[in-house]
């Protein structure tokens, strides 16, 4: 992605406009993007926001970059997030949900009858839901800032990136490398479970260092072995419904896709 | 006579997708209310089948706003339904961590998304500009907010070490004194917001409602508790759905409720309303300059109520400190779980309102049944009737008028309509 290519439609300021959208999701993404101004105001030197509807009343539609918040689980939400496509010079799949699916997709391992009827009871024809799925099932996707929520200083780290036109740098080694980093005591060795050692790092192993396991929710780095990690989770007492539960926490969708509703 | 269109789709600045719609024809009101239109997700679905120390972290991401409620909520219907038993310690962090999510959300909803309409702007980024000095303030209770979390939990949004049985981190005596620095320091922007908030011009309007919240006999209740109205009903938590009797409407993907009238109201001013006399001393002089004493009537001043609010939980955040290192603080686990199956009610005052977490758990500690009342779905039916009472009374006001009216009355509310549309459920079978 060229300087140009990011920076091409400036605003009459020169700064680059920018937009956010969310679809299902829980918002705390881009409330992280409101806290990272607490340290960060001068981003707003940097870049004109025309369209947030969760932080302000503007609703431009013209704009370079768009941070999309969100899984799509409407047949309708995917002619919105098109929209949004063609617009956008370069899309940004805002947190999890929109990255990997999120918890989400948990309902995707269930029936898709049962789930409504669950909730919804005989109304569940009144509301119209579909499987659960990243941006990226969708539209083609430019730039991720992963995690549940994302990382401040990640998110930082790639609005810069995109600013210079250069490919935001996200980690494709494990949490383990940060967690070692830090000098904490491994998870396993106090009794715990922890799904750090296939799953991409970047958040500096914050659950861990708190003395909570990792649990998956910045996806899994490229290649992981799992073998050999449901072999770790096997030698620690899991039983395999409990494997699968860790594996499909936070990663459902990477498991079984849409599942069991299509 | 009047007509008017007033359509908002989705509402700006409130957490979620909802849309407003009035219809008046010749000064006869065809149509007036407030539609939830987010995509549902299904949680309550979802959530069966899985671990008992999976719940509360999988629930929490129903909400970034007040995922430290969700968590409270979640781990105590856990705790309730597998007989577990907190340290003093850990009760007296669970408080502290509450309090600095009320803190979070209720700066976020009076400086970021209500005074923009007093300043006549679109959002908080312009008044960087015009007003730096008020935005500066905003952003450092903000930031002490979230830093309170972060130091027992981990972060805010998604809170880490907060699990069945208390916490899986301890802050140092350190942290807590610095924190508590930090507290104090921050009074005088917490007399500054009260100064502000105070000399803004609320719309006035009034109607009767009843005002439901949890009680407790030795503090003004955030966690734990029973459920009261200012109708004069008490109710053990176990028994919130005699309160809520939740049903559906065509136009919304979020239930509504209702109890002794046709709707009710929960959040700051329905606590303020039942519980004010347990408010700290300071959060009564800030009520004070509000001119607001029970029972106020008027939903506007929800947002007066969070200010008021802001005030208890700092004062009582350096209180619970105190405590804290007198008592002395000690590295702690948490509280050993034994598996057994079991029902058990969470039920906490998140910023918005009562939420209630109720779960049932078979002997291996999986979850069988799950269902969760949010707060806005409780306010929905309220709201709509206040926008019913208000259009009436304003429909000689210009258009634009009457719709920034609406807005601003929605947003008193601070819904959050991602939270309402994520855990509805009609029955336990």
């Amino acid at each position: 992605m060229s300087q140009e290519h990011v920076t091409g439609r400036k605003s009459q300021n020169g700064k680059p406009k920018v937009a956010f959208f969310d679809f299902a999701s829980c918002e705390g993404c881009q409330l992280t993007v409101v806290d990272a101004l607490q340290t960060h105001l001068d981003l707003l030197d940097a870049i004109e926001v025309v369209n947030w509807r969760e932080a302000a009343t503007l609703d431009g539609w013209d704009f370079d970059i768009a941070f999309v918040e969100g899984s799509i689980t409407r047949p309708h939400d995917e002619e919105r997030l098109r929209r949004i496509r063609e617009q956008a010079k370069v899309l940004v799949a805002l947190g999890a949900c929109a990255d990997t699916g999120c918890v989400n997709t948990l309902k995707n391992l269930l029936p898709p009858e049962e789930v409504r009827r669950y909730v919804y009871g005989d109304r569940a024809e009144w509301y119209e839901t579909y499987a659960a799925r990243p941006l990226s099932a969708v539209v083609k996707v430019d730039a991720v800032v992963p995690g549940c929520p994302i990382d401040i200083e990640e998110f930082v780290e790639v609005v810069k990136a995109l600013l210079v036109g250069k490919r935001p740098p996200i980690p494709d080694y494990p949490v383990c490398v940060e967690c070692k980093m830090k000098g904490n005591v491994c998870i396993f060795h106090v009794g715990g479970i922890c799904m750090g050692p296939v799953t991409r790092a970047g958040c500096g192993a914050i659950c861990p260092t708190y003395g909570d396991g990792c649990e998956g929710c910045r996806g899994l780095i490229p290649h992981p072995n799992e073998n050999a990690m449901k072999d770790v989770l096997d030698e620690a007492g899991l039983s395999v419904d409990d494997i699968m539960h860790y594996f499909t926490m936070f990663n459902a969708y990477r498991e079984v896709g849409t599942g069991k509703w299509e | 006579m009047t007509t008017l269109n007033v359509n908002v789709h989705y509402v700006t600045r409130v957490e979620g997708h909802g849309n407003i719609v009035v219809d008046v024809k010749n000064g006869e009101v065809k149509e007036c209310r407030f539609e939830v239109v987010e995509a549902p997700r299904f949680f309550e679905a979802f959530v069966r089948g899985r671990p008992y120390h999976d719940i509360n972290h999988i629930v929490s991401r129903i909400c970034g706003i007040c995922s430290v409620g969700h968590s409270t909520a979640s781990v105590r219907a856990t705790e309730k339904a597998m007989g577990v038993e907190l340290s003093e310690q850990a009760w007296l962090l669970r408080k502290l961590n509450f309090h600095g999510e009320i803190l979070d959300s209720h700066v976020l909803h009076t400086y970021y998304l209500v005074a923009p309409d007093f300043f006549g702007v679109h959002s908080v980024i312009p008044l960087v500009e015009t007003h730096r000095e008020v935005v500066e303030r905003a952003l450092r209770i903000k930031k002490l907010a979230r830093d309170l979390c972060a130091m027992i939990s981990g972060r805010h949004t998604h809170p880490c070490a907060l699990v069945v049985g208390g916490f899986t981190h301890t802050p140092t005596e350190r942290e807590l004194r610095q924190m508590r620095e930090r507290l104090v320091a921050a009074r005088a922007d917490m007399d500054a917001t009260v100064d502000l908030f105070a000399s803004l011009p609320w719309p006035q309007f009034e109607r009767e409602t009843e005002y439901v919240s949890l009680r407790k006999e030795d503090e003004y209740a955030f966690i734990d508790g029973v459920i009261v109205t200012s109708d004069g009903f008490t109710y053990s938590v176990e028994d919130y759905k005699k309160v809520t009797n939740e049903y559906l409407v065509p136009f919304s993907t979020a239930k509504w409720t209702r109890h002794n009238r046709e709707s009710y109201m929960v959040g700051a001013l329905a606590r303020f309303n039942n519980n004010y006399e347990q408010l700290h001393p300071r959060a009564k002089e800030a009520a004070a300059k509000f001119g607001m004493k029970p029972i106020v009537k008027n939903p506007f001043l929800n947002t007066a109520a969070q200010v008021v609010e802001m005030v208890h939980c700092l004062e009582d955040s350096i209180r619970i400190i105190d405590e804290l290192l007198v008592r002395g603080v000690r590295e702690e686990k948490p509280a050993p779980v034994t598996v057994r199956a079991g029902e058990g009610v969470g039920a906490c005052e998140v910023p918005r309102g009562v939420l209630f977490h109720h779960y049932v758990y078979d002997e291996r500690g999986l979850c069988v049944e799950a269902n969760c009342i949010i707060p806005t779905n409780q306010n929905l039916a309220n709201l709509n009737a206040d926008i019913r009472a208000l259009v009436p009374q304003i429909l000689d006001r210009p258009q634009e008028e009457v719709r920034l009216l609406l807005e601003m009355l929605v947003r008193a509310y601070d819904p959050c309509i991602s939270c309402a549309t994520h855990f509805l459920r009609v029955e336990f079978v």
